[in-house]
C-alpha cells in the first residue's frame, strides 16, 4: 500500500515538473512572437511601397515592358524552397510544411519529381533533416537563416535562386511556408517565386508624369530582384512568427493537459491514501477484537 | 516637403525637411521643395538630408536603393541603411 502512494507522489512530481517547463516555453514564445510580429509589421510599408512604384513605372508605359524574371519556360527542373524552423516541440507546423511540400510535389510536379528534378532548398533545421533523410536533393547552404536572422542572409538567397533561374538550373522556383494569420492560426502556402507573375496594369490609375532615371526598362530590371528579395524575406518572417505562434499554442495546451493530469492522479492518491488509513484501521480493530476475545 | 527612408527591417526615418541628396545611378542630385514625379535608382553611397535651410544636415550610408518623389513626398527605399554621424 505504502509503495502504490509513494509511486503516485513520483509520478505528481514529475508531472508538475513537465508543466513547469511548458509553462516557461510558453511564456518564452509569447515573447519571441511578439518580436517576430513586430518584424513584420516593420518591413510592410517597404514592400506596399516597392510594389506601389513597380506599378506606377508599368502603368506609365505603354505595351509591355520585357523582363527576362517573368518568362514562362516548359517546366523540367524545379527547385523548391521550404521554410521550417530549427527547434521542435511546436505542435504539427513543421509536419504540416513538409506534408504540404510533398503533396505539391506529388500533385504538380510528380513527372520532374521521378526524373530526381526536383531539388528542395531547406531553410530551417527540422526540413533539411526530413528531406536528406528522405532522398530528396537537398541544398544545406540556407538551412541555418534562422540562427541570424537578416535581410543580407535572406537575400543572398534569394539572389542565389534568382541567378539559377537566369541559368536555366531550374524553370520553375515555388516557397513553401506558412502564412501568419495570427498566434493560434497559420496558414501553409505553396507561392509562385520565380517566373514572376505578370503585373497588372491598374485600370483608372491616377497617371503621372514621371521623370524616369534611368530608362523604364533598366529601372524595372533593377527593381525586380528588390522585389524577389522582399519577398522571399517576407515569407522567412511569416514563417518565424509561425512557428512561434505555433509553439505557444502547443505549450499552452500541453500546460492544459498537465493540469488534467495532475487533477486524477490527485485523485487516485487520495484513494490510496485512504485506503492505506482503512486498512490500518481494519487491524487495530481486529487485534483490539482477538485480545478481547 | 516629407522624406521617408524605409528599408525591409524598419522605418529609419520619417520627417519634414527642406531637402535632400542623394547618390542617383548616374550622379548624385538634390530634391528640393515641389520637384517634379520622379523616380531614379540610386546606388550605395551617402544620403544627406537638409533638415533646414541653414543645412543642418543629417547623412545616412546607403546601400542600393530607389526613390521616388510623388507630390511633394519622397520616399527613399534602401536594402540596407546606417546613420552616420554629422561631421
Amino acid at each position: 500500500m505504502a509503495g502504490q502512494l509513494k509511486e503516485v507522489r513520483n509520478r505528481i512530481k514529475s508531472v508538475q515538473n513537465t508543466q513547469q517547463i511548458t509553462k516557461a516555453m510558453k511564456m518564452v514564445s509569447a515573447a519571441k512572437l511578439r518580436k517576430a510580429q513586430d518584424a513584420i509589421v516593420q518591413m510592410r510599408p517597404y514592400a506596399r511601397k516597392l510594389q506601389e512604384v513597380l506599378s506606377n513605372i508599368v502603368s506609365s508605359s505603354e505595351g509591355e515592358i520585357g523582363m527576362n524574371l517573368a518568362v514562362e519556360r516548359p517546366v523540367e527542373r524545379v527547385l523548391l524552397i521550404v521554410i521550417t524552423s530549427d527547434r521542435g516541440l511546436c505542435g504539427a507546423y513543421n509536419s504540416n510544411v513538409i506534408k504540404l511540400a510533398k503533396s505539391t510535389i506529388r500533385e504538380q510536379y510528380a513527372a520532374q519529381h521521378a526524373k530526381g528534378n526536383v531539388t528542395i532548398w531547406a531553410i530551417g533545421k527540422k526540413g533539411y533533416e526530413h528531406f536528406s533523410k528522405n532522398k530528396f536533393n537537398t541544398d544545406a547552404t540556407y538551412k541555418d537563416i534562422f540562427l541570424n536572422l537578416t535581410f543580407e542572409n535572406v537575400q543572398a538567397c534569394a539572389q542565389a535562386a534568382v541567378k539559377a533561374f537566369e541559368a536555366k538550373e531550374f524553370d520553375v522556383v515555388e516557397i513553401v511556408y506558412s502564412e501568419f494569420r495570427n498566434a493560434a492560426v497559420q496558414r501553409f502556402v505553396t507561392e509562385r517565386f520565380l517566373p514572376i507573375p505578370k503585373v497588372q496594369k491598374k485600370e483608372g490609375a491616377k497617371q503621372s508624369d514621371f521623370i524616369f532615371e534611368p530608362a523604364k526598362e533598366q529601372l524595372v530590371a533593377e527593381l525586380m530582384p528588390k522585389i524577389l528579395n522582399t519577398q522571399l524575406f517576407k515569407a522567412v518572417l511569416d514563417a518565424h512568427a509561425s512557428e512561434h505562434g505555433a509553439r505557444m499554442t502547443a505549450m499552452d495546451k500541453a500546460t492544459e493537459n498537465a493540469n488534467e493530469l495532475l487533477r486524477n492522479l490527485k485523485i487516485s492518491y487520495n484513494r490510496a491514501r485512504q485506503a492505506a488509513i482503512t486498512t490500518e484501521l481494519t487491524e487495530i480493530v481486529s487485534g483490539a477484537a482477538a485480545l478481547q476475545g | 516637403m516629407n522624406l521617408e527612408i524605409l528599408t525591409p527591417e524598419r522605418k529609419l526615418f520619417s520627417d519634414d525637411v527642406y531637402g535632400v541628396q542623394l547618390p542617383g545611378i548616374s550622379g548624385r542630385f538634390e530634391v528640393l521643395e515641389k520637384h517634379a514625379p520622379l523616380v531614379s535608382a540610386l546606388k550605395a553611397g551617402r544620403l544627406k538630408v537638409l533638415k533646414d535651410k541653414s543645412h543642418h544636415a543629417a547623412y545616412f550610408d546607403i546601400q542600393g536603393g530607389f526613390v521616388e518623389v510623388l507630390n511633394n513626398k519622397v520616399t527613399v527605399l534602401v536594402e540596407g541603411a546606417t546613420p552616420v554621424e554629422s561631421k
